[in-house]
């Protein structure tokens, strides 16, 4: 028995648990999967004093495809996703396969990875590539926060202390796009030192129509890179383009450098990366008409 | 803050009442004395602690016991079909010396029950992919892959369970 003393509060639905973020605000924090909180507790990096057990809300589960968007619940699992990922979307597939280890996908959800924010995990850049949003509640009323409006700092979002992520939601890629995904990790399921996710489309010329570029552990936030989808953007594309593409996208980056890895080794890495991914996806696309 | 959890565990039910701030892994070895359940790191880093959780391999030290109420487990001293008997795995984990001091088997067993069914006929590549959530100091690993592919070929009944020579 490791983390500081808390008041427990089990939430049976979606209204309860909002209700009770209300009456406690900052005091207390949201436990979903809890494969991220409860180290910290453990190790008393957090000490909050009510921790606002969801997983009694069924009203906050499932995970519904529909018009092109897919929408997670709050309880959805990473395994939930991954499980579903396998025949719909390869890109998912993969990203999960490196989110740590089963057993910790098994009970770590979806919304509860992207709104704790570590900057180094794979599911926030994929918010961020794939057009996303998170809904947040608070009592009396909604609102649909996008991916580029969610992360503030390393472990810091634009959720308020009454808030409750319900739900994120994902624009899956345009039919016949191209995906693709790779990251630097000391170990298997470690956090990523340096990774990158690209979407790729191209229009009836062959040039790109759709492009989306994100890295992930290369600073305090999830990045989409501006640059790298701009020198994209309406050209054909050519190996000099994507790698031009890439090197204008690790350019525009300043990542931290730690005890892991030196910046100028992740910005050097990102871009090495950013070319075989983008070269993956070009290499999955289909051209449209 | 105490809360009352009711729990099957191996099939056996169960009534505590918790301290909120217990892991499922205190319930399991404190209050119900199935210590075969070990705690290495105590923030889910090691594997040493994974139990399954309605069927579903988890880290016993990343949830509350106060989670567990209405839910089944089972750990490592609910694998055995029956009195001495060794499960599978065990035999071949046995067999294929794929311990020395055991403080990280019955993590890796609960994950390789979950793991052999979904990967009936896994390859080496696959059994290190599982492996890489559990940290063992000893083996250097070579006979823990050894002793899972040997386990898969015997519930796959393509030959008789591993005796020890």
């Amino acid at each position: 028995m490791k983390p500081a003393p808390f008041e427990y509060v089990a939430a049976s639905s979606a209204a309860d648990a909002v209700e009770t973020l209300r009456r406690y605000g900052d005091e207390a924090k949201v436990l979903a999967g809890g494969q991220s909180l409860i180290p910290m507790l453990a190790l008393r990096l957090a000490r909050p004093s009510v921790l606002v057990d969801i997983n009694g809300c069924v009203d906050l589960d499932g995970l519904t495809e529909s018009g092109g968007t897919l929408t997670v619940g709050a309880l959805a699992r990473q395994s939930g996703l991954e499980r579903w990922a396998r025949t719909r979307s390869p890109l998912f597939a993969e990203a999960l396969g490196w989110v740590a280890h089963a057993p910790i996908r098994n009970r770590g959800t979806v919304v509860g990875s992207l709104v704790h924010a570590d900057p180094a995990s794979e599911l926030p850049a994929l918010l961020l590539c794939l057009d996303g949003a998170v809904v947040a509640r608070r009592k009396g009323g909604e609102r649909v926060i996008p991916a580029d409006k969610v992360y503030l700092a390393p472990l810091a979002t634009s959720l308020e202390s009454d808030e409750l992520a319900t739900a994120a939601r994902f624009t899956l890629p345009p039919e016949g796009a191209g995906w693709g995904f790779a990251e630097v990790a000391r170990r298997h399921g470690d956090f990523a030192l340096v990774g990158c996710a690209a979407v790729l489309a191209l229009d009836g010329s062959g040039a790109v129509s759709h492009a989306r570029l994100g890295f992930f552990g290369v600073g305090g936030t999830p990045v989409r890179s501006g640059p790298g989808e701009a020198a994209l953007a309406g050209q054909q594309p050519t190996p000099a383009r994507l790698a031009e593409a890439a090197k204008a996208a690790a350019a525009a980056l300043s990542p931290d450098g730690d005890l892991h890895a030196s910046a100028g080794y992740r910005k050097t890495v990102a871009g090495t990366l950013a070319e075989r991914v983008l070269t993956a996806a070009l290499g999955r696309c289909r051209r449209a008409g | 803050m105490k809360r009352a959890v009711r729990v099957t565990v191996n099939g056996k039910d169960y009534e505590r009442a918790v301290d909120v701030r217990s892991t499922l892994a205190d319930l399991l070895r404190e209050d119900l004395d199935l210590t075969g359940t070990h705690v290495g790191c105590e923030h889910g880093v090691c594997g040493a602690c994974t139990v399954l959780f309605d069927g579903e391999p988890v880290r016993a030290c990343l949830m509350l016991a106060a989670q567990a109420d209405g839910h089944e487990v089972t750990t490592i001293e609910g694998v055995a079909p029956f009195g001495e008997a060794l499960h599978p795995i065990q035999e071949a984990f046995w067999a294929k010396h794929g311990l020395q001091c055991g403080y990280c088997t019955p993590g890796i067993i609960m994950s390789a029950c979950a793991f052999l069914k979904e990967h009936p006929a896994p390859t080496d590549g696959e059994i290190r992919e599982m492996l890489a959530g559990h940290l063992c100091r000893c083996t250097g690993y070579h006979f823990i892959v050894d002793a899972i592919a040997e386990a898969a070929r015997a519930l796959a009944g393509s030959r008789p369970a591993p005796t020890v020579e």
